[in-house]
């Protein structure tokens, strides 16, 4: 953090008639130096807060949307929010005018200070962020709605927050779709669930009569599309998370798995296997067209589309071995691009384009890494007993994949868990959820 | 004395070496005689179809080609289908928990259609055969260790009907 403040002396020493430098935060490495941030309280009057604990059921909603956006800004790795217990200032005081003094003291360099407001059956939630060290503030925004929404505004604040420090769109207000795990190894129950991208408000969306796997959400709205083995018969199929109706996609004499949309959530890129022979196909949502992608006697699966939707990526066992390959979107121009030691599968094109996310499977231990789009620049991020599929952030900083741990001859010790981490490499975090959990697919961000 | 002595031990700790040798031995030899070339060769799991006819075939790790045991099993399968013309079945094809899930679906599905064309070549018709894969979703056995996973890499044949 030294050099930030250097950087702030240099640039008011040069250019003082320019805007003055603000802090900023490097996302472009592992971070060891998280920003000490001071999370104050949302004030929220005496009156205010007998009608939301009464609306609501919830008692200091403002602490509480403090602490959604601390919790988000520490799981960055980039933040280090600071004990509130610390704090010199009263909420309503320091969002009037911070006494920067006193945040310095407790090495505060950012400090974010609320309000909220209960008004015709609205909550009015305002904030400001604040730079410390330059005594000036740096954002204030105001949001109205319904006070039910109140996490969410966390999350809203917490987008607008790090976008403002980073410079880069934040992943706070999303969710992700994920396989919900339970039961003996040999006999798992499978249920697709969602969650906020913090891990509150899980929703369990299928019973677990029939295994479920792969759920993936549209780029462009809330629907999903997910492997179901309803009636035995495993296929493709599309949920509108919001009304619940499903549809099984396209009419194929076989089984249908893989599925994603593409960039334009107008179509589903997935496989189809018949007589022992897996090949990539797409269907159009709107006129239904299907369309034969890869023609290949070999294992063509999990293919993603690149974020223009001019190629996809898959992977192929036409070598011989899993390997990942880069296509142009008509099926033409098949060209591998792994060529490391070891077994490549699950690629998934970030959503900024550059890279391609990966599972390695080399001498009996599973990675998660990227590489380029053309296969140089491999990077392993981590590497462990078993995990695979990762999944972006809608900001293409944050892979979210599944680990599974070993089990002895009885089947005891297995589990089944979500896990985040940074495309640095850092900041490997184990996601919180009710049951165990795999194949994680992350929401766009839900307001934009 | 002493020298007897330690004779004496040393002699103690060698019979106790040789003892604990023979016990690994005896339990590499034991998992060596049910996997053959990485393919199960035991009879933990199976269950028959009828007297002498097992319901299962085994593969090496990401492999669909059928053993010449496996063509031994598949055949009886054959003969015993060909005599119960009534009986249609489901191949189930699986692999282990090593592979990424969405692969493991296809290679479950190509070494069920490995038996289904077997079968097929000896007679039975397509239409009394239906095919499902349940990838890494159906794990027999479930141990995280070779001999457990060999298990898993199986195609099963059920009875539909």
């Amino acid at each position: 953090m030294k050099k930030i403040k250097f950087l702030f002396l240099l640039i008011t020493l040069i250019i003082p008639y320019k805007a003055i430098a603000l802090i900023e935060v490097d996302i472009t490495r592992g971070n060891l130096n998280p920003l000490p941030i001071a999370v104050s309280a949302l004030y929220t009057d005496k009156d205010t807060n007998d009608a939301l604990k009464k609306e609501i059921k919830i008692d200091l909603v403002g602490e509480e949307i403090s602490k959604v956006i601390e919790n988000n800004l520490k799981a960055t790795g980039l933040f280090n929010p600071l004990e509130k217990k610390a704090f010199l200032q009263k909420p309503d005081v320091a969002h009037l005018k911070p006494r920067f003094e006193d945040w310095s003291l407790i090495k505060a360099q950012a400090l974010i200070t609320g309000k909220v407001e209960f008004k015709d059956d609205k909550v009015r939630v305002e904030f400001r962020l604040w730079d410390v060290l330059a005594a000036r503030e740096m954002l204030a925004l105001a949001f109205t709605t319904s006070p039910n929404n109140w996490r969410r505004i966390g999350h809203i604040i917490s987008d607008k927050i790090y976008e403002r420090l980073t410079g880069e769109k934040g992943y706070f207000d999303t969710r992700i779709i994920y396989v919900s795990e339970e039961g003996p190894k040999t006999k798992r129950v499978k249920k697709l669930a969602i969650m906020d991208q913090d891990g509150f408000n899980t929703k369990y969306l299928t019973l677990g009569n029939e295994l479920v796997l792969t759920p993936r959400f549209n780029p462009t709205n809330q629907m999903v599309t997910y492997l179901s083995y309803f009636r035995n018969l495993p296929r493709v199929y599309l949920l509108d998370i919001e009304t619940g109706i499903q549809e099984v996609v396209g009419d194929f004499p076989g089984m249908t798995f893989a599925p994603r949309f593409s960039p334009d959530g107008k179509k589903i890129i997935m496989s189809f296997a018949k007589d022992g022979n897996s090949d990539i196909y797409t269907m159009n949502l709107e006129n239904r067209i299907v369309e034969r992608i890869t023609n290949h006697p070999s294992i063509d699966t999990s293919p993603s589309y690149s974020p223009d939707g001019k190629f996809i990526t898959f992977n192929s066992d036409r070598s011989g071995y899993q390997q990942i390959y880069v296509m142009k979107s008509d099926g033409s121009s098949v060209k591998r691009i792994s060529f490391g030691n070891g077994l490549y599968g699950t690629p998934v094109w970030s959503p900024r384009g550059d890279l391609i996310a990966f599972t390695k499977l080399h001498k009996g231990k599973f990675y998660i890494g990227v590489m380029r789009t053309d296969g140089t620049g491999e990077r392993l991020l981590t590497e462990n007993y078993y995990q695979e599929a990762p999944s972006w952030s809608p900001n293409g900083r944050v892979l979210i994949f599944y680990r599974e741990t070993k089990s002895n001859s009885d089947g005891e010790g297995f589990s089944a868990k979500l896990w985040s981490i940074d495309l640095t490499g850092y900041n490997e975090r184990l996601v919180i959820t009710e049951t165990d959990a795999s194949d994680p697919s992350w929401s766009s961000l839900l307001s934009n | 004395m002493i020298f007897i002595k330690s004779t004496y031990n040393l002699i103690l700790v060698s019979i106790f070496a040789l003892l604990l040798s023979a016990c690994a031995t005896q339990k590499a030899a034991k998992i060596d005689s049910q996997i053959q070339g990485d393919v199960y060769t035991g009879t933990d799991t199976v269950e028959y179809l009828a007297d002498g006819v097992p319901d299962r075939v085994f593969f090496a790790t990401n492999e669909s080609v059928l053993t010449t045991a496996s063509r031994e099993t598949l055949r009886k399968q054959a003969a015993w289908l060909r005599k119960n013309s009534d009986i249609n079945v489901v191949l189930e094809g699986h692999a282990d928990e090593r592979g990424t899930r969405e692969y493991n679906l296809a290679l479950g599905e190509r070494r069920a259609n490995a038996a289904k064309d077997y079968l097929m070549t000896y007679g039975i018709s397509e239409n009394r055969i239906s095919v499902i894969s349940y990838g890494k979703e159906r794990p027999v056995d479930s141990g995280s260790n070779p001999l457990s996973w060999s298990k898993n890499r199986r195609s099963v044949t059920v009875k539909a009907n």
